[in-house]
């Protein structure tokens, strides 16, 4: 078989990017990257952008995340030479820094309290008041890399160094929807219930998971994510997003 | 309009499955659906129903059901000494079951999950695309959840089988012998004390230079058993352990299921529909798509072998699958169903931020 997604890649070395794998017969992996990085995201999101104004035949859906796309592949309608010809294209465009367009996703949040159980234990491990946390984590304004872990999670990066903690040594069993979390260099929302282990600070009252929308999911992949604290009695009146163009 | 079968006994753990809901990975969204899309492709397209029809999947046998109106039902996966009534029901064989028969599933004596399929569908909602259940969100199938004592199951309306081209109500008996693709489904899933099946074809990587050369010999030359911990999300595997060169953790990337992904401790996870749709340990390989169904089959204790082929191996075994499972002829009614079966008018409504199901029941 000649077709690239068909074979390892002979020509290429461990380190040179992007590179092309096969996931099954109906997965390809499309890497840009090994590690969390703006940049290398930004050639993620440019090259499914690219990918998804014209899908081949066969590709069911691109699927972005930190470092690398996935495509879902439906192998009986695959014309491989027309996938490895848009692969290439794609890669290409996302090299020479094709991007999609920017929206920013603005959240009220209220943080502490009931709201943000691990406040004050994030402001002793780092040293900081709970006020310089707020002030410090509401004051950054945050790239979504990537929607995964469970329905619409957005992986929002990055943290201010000063603000990294590690997870918890013990997962929740239950976090609450819209909760707020850091987990090292990144920061989350919880759009549904679910378990997790992240440092939860503050709590959205905005609802990021649609079940009847289509897409179901407020934040996206190449959002930019802006949140500002809202007090705890605001929390029944700030259920509508701003998303800004 | 009457429901067409009333849950009497759930069985080990059933829920309505189809093919999944391919297309929103990149929300969140797992792709789910039957864990052997084989038997239940198969049993639709016995009652004359299109692959992806909506059906039951029975985890360990057990289902009683009680038929509500006149329904035509095929029962495949795995093997549960089914009966209608006092008459046993032969697997991969469309049957009518008449209004106020029951229809009874033994447990499962080889295989993991048997699937029912109903002429016309199970008439669930379909959320985000499909009508299978997602247990971890709760959403999809019959209010997300496993079936219940007292649960009605509609139906939507079958195509007759003048209308399918189909010749009625026995394919396969005029052609003498199970269609190939149940032949198949026999020789893919183990016999309980019985030669083992062959081996699970995979294609390595994508991240198969996580590991040593040793240890990927191993994983192919290995024997590994399913483990206690197997289920929907996931088979846990037994048996010898690979070594990572470095860390097990890749940043996480898109995973689909069939990925085998190993963690620290060195052994083996199989990923099933209703894994996540990212994950962070490196992946040592992916069960090719022919393949993937006999994973729903396997039980905890049940053993296994890998054996690797190429993309091109691999996707040329999904054409010979497809061609076997286009073979199998319509079945099912022969006449259109008389009203009775079919589900009301559903719709999710949001009234002060809550969803609701509102349900439009037309009186008989």
């Amino acid at each position: 078989m000649t077709a690239r997604t068909g074979r390892s890649e002979p020509g290429s070395t461990a380190d040179s990017y992007p590179r092309v794998r096969p996931q099954g017969d109906d997965a390809v992996v499309v890497e840009f990257g090994d590690r969390i990085d703006p940049d290398v995201n930004g050639r993620v999101l440019g090259f499914c952008r690219v990918l998804a104004e014209a899908p081949p035949r066969g590709v069911v859906e691109v699927i972005p995340t930190f470092r690398s796309a996935l495509l879902r592949l439906d192998p009986p309608s695959l014309d491989e030479a027309q996938l490895d010809a848009a692969l290439d294209r794609a890669m290409g465009a996302a090299v020479a820094g094709v991007r999609p367009p920017r929206r920013t996703v603005r959240l009220p949040v209220v943080y502490g309290g009931q709201f943000g159980p691990d406040l004050d234990a994030v402001a002793s491990k780092t040293g900081l008041t709970p006020a310089e946390v707020i002030t410090l984590h509401s004051g950054t304004s945050y790239d979504c890399y990537m929607v995964g872990f469970t329905l619409g999670f957005p992986y929002l990066g990055t943290v201010p160094e000063a603000l990294a903690v590690p997870r918890l040594a013990t997962p929740r069993v239950r976090v609450p929807a819209g909760s707020m979390g850091i987990a090292g260099r990144q920061t989350g929302i919880y759009p549904v219930e679910a378990p997790g282990g992240w440092n939860l600070i503050g709590r959205t009252p905005v609802n990021l998971w649609r079940m009847a929308e289509d897409p179901p999911c407020l934040v996206r992949p190449g959002d930019r994510v802006e949140f500002f604290p809202v007090p705890p009695d605001a929390w029944d009146h700030s259920r509508e997003e701003l998303v800004l163009p | 309009m009457r429901p067409a079968l009333e849950v009497l006994v759930p069985g080990g753990h059933t829920t309505v499955q189809d093919l999944g809901r391919l297309g929103r990975q990149r929300w969140g969204v797992p792709v789910g659906g039957a864990a052997d899309t084989l038997a239940l492709r198969l049993a639709n397209r016995l009652v004359g129903n299109s692959d992806g029809a909506a059906g039951l999947e029975c985890a360990w046998g057990g289902l009683q059901l009680r038929a509500r109106a006149d329904v035509w039902v095929a029962l495949g996966g795995a093997d549960c000494q089914a009966t209608v009534g006092e008459e046993p029901l032969t697997p991969w064989q469309p049957a009518r079951v008449a209004r106020g028969q029951v229809l009874r599933l033994g447990p499962a004596g080889r295989g993991m999950r048997a699937y029912v399929a109903v002429a016309g569908g199970v008439d669930v909602p379909r959320v985000l695309g499909s009508r299978s259940t997602d247990l971890r969100g709760r959403f999809g199938g019959l209010e997300g959840r496993p079936l219940r004592p007292g649960d009605l199951i509609f139906v939507g309306v079958p195509e007759p089988a003048s209308r399918r081209g189909g010749q009625g109500a026995r394919p396969g008996s005029s052609t003498g012998g199970p269609p190939a693709a149940v032949r198949r489904w026999e020789e893919g899933v183990p016999r309980s004390g019985g030669s083992p099946a062959p081996p699970v074809r995979v294609v390595m990587g994508p991240q198969q230079d996580a590991f040593t050369a040793e240890s990927l010999a191993t994983f192919l030359q290995g024997t590994y058993a399913v483990g206690e911990r197997a289920d929907r999300m996931g088979l846990r595997l037994e048996g010898p352990r690979l070594d990572h060169l470095r860390s097990p953790d890749v940043v996480s990337d898109g995973v689909i299921p069939g990925a085998v992904q190993v963690p620290g401790d060195g052994l083996p996870i199989v990923l099933m529909p209703d894994c996540q749709t990212t994950g962070g340990y490196a992946k040592v390989a992916c069960v090719i798509s022919a393949d993937r169904w006999r994973l729903g089959q396997l039980r905890p204790g049940d053993r296994l072998t890998f054996e690797a082929v190429s993309v091109a191996e691999a996707r040329a075994a999904r054409r010979e699958l497809e061609a076997e499972v286009a073979r199998v002829p319509a079945g099912g009614p022969a006449e259109p169903a008389p009203p009775g079966g079919r589900g009301p008018a559903r719709w999710r409504v949001r009234v002060a931020g809550r969803w609701y199901l509102v349900t439009l029941e037309p009186e008989d």
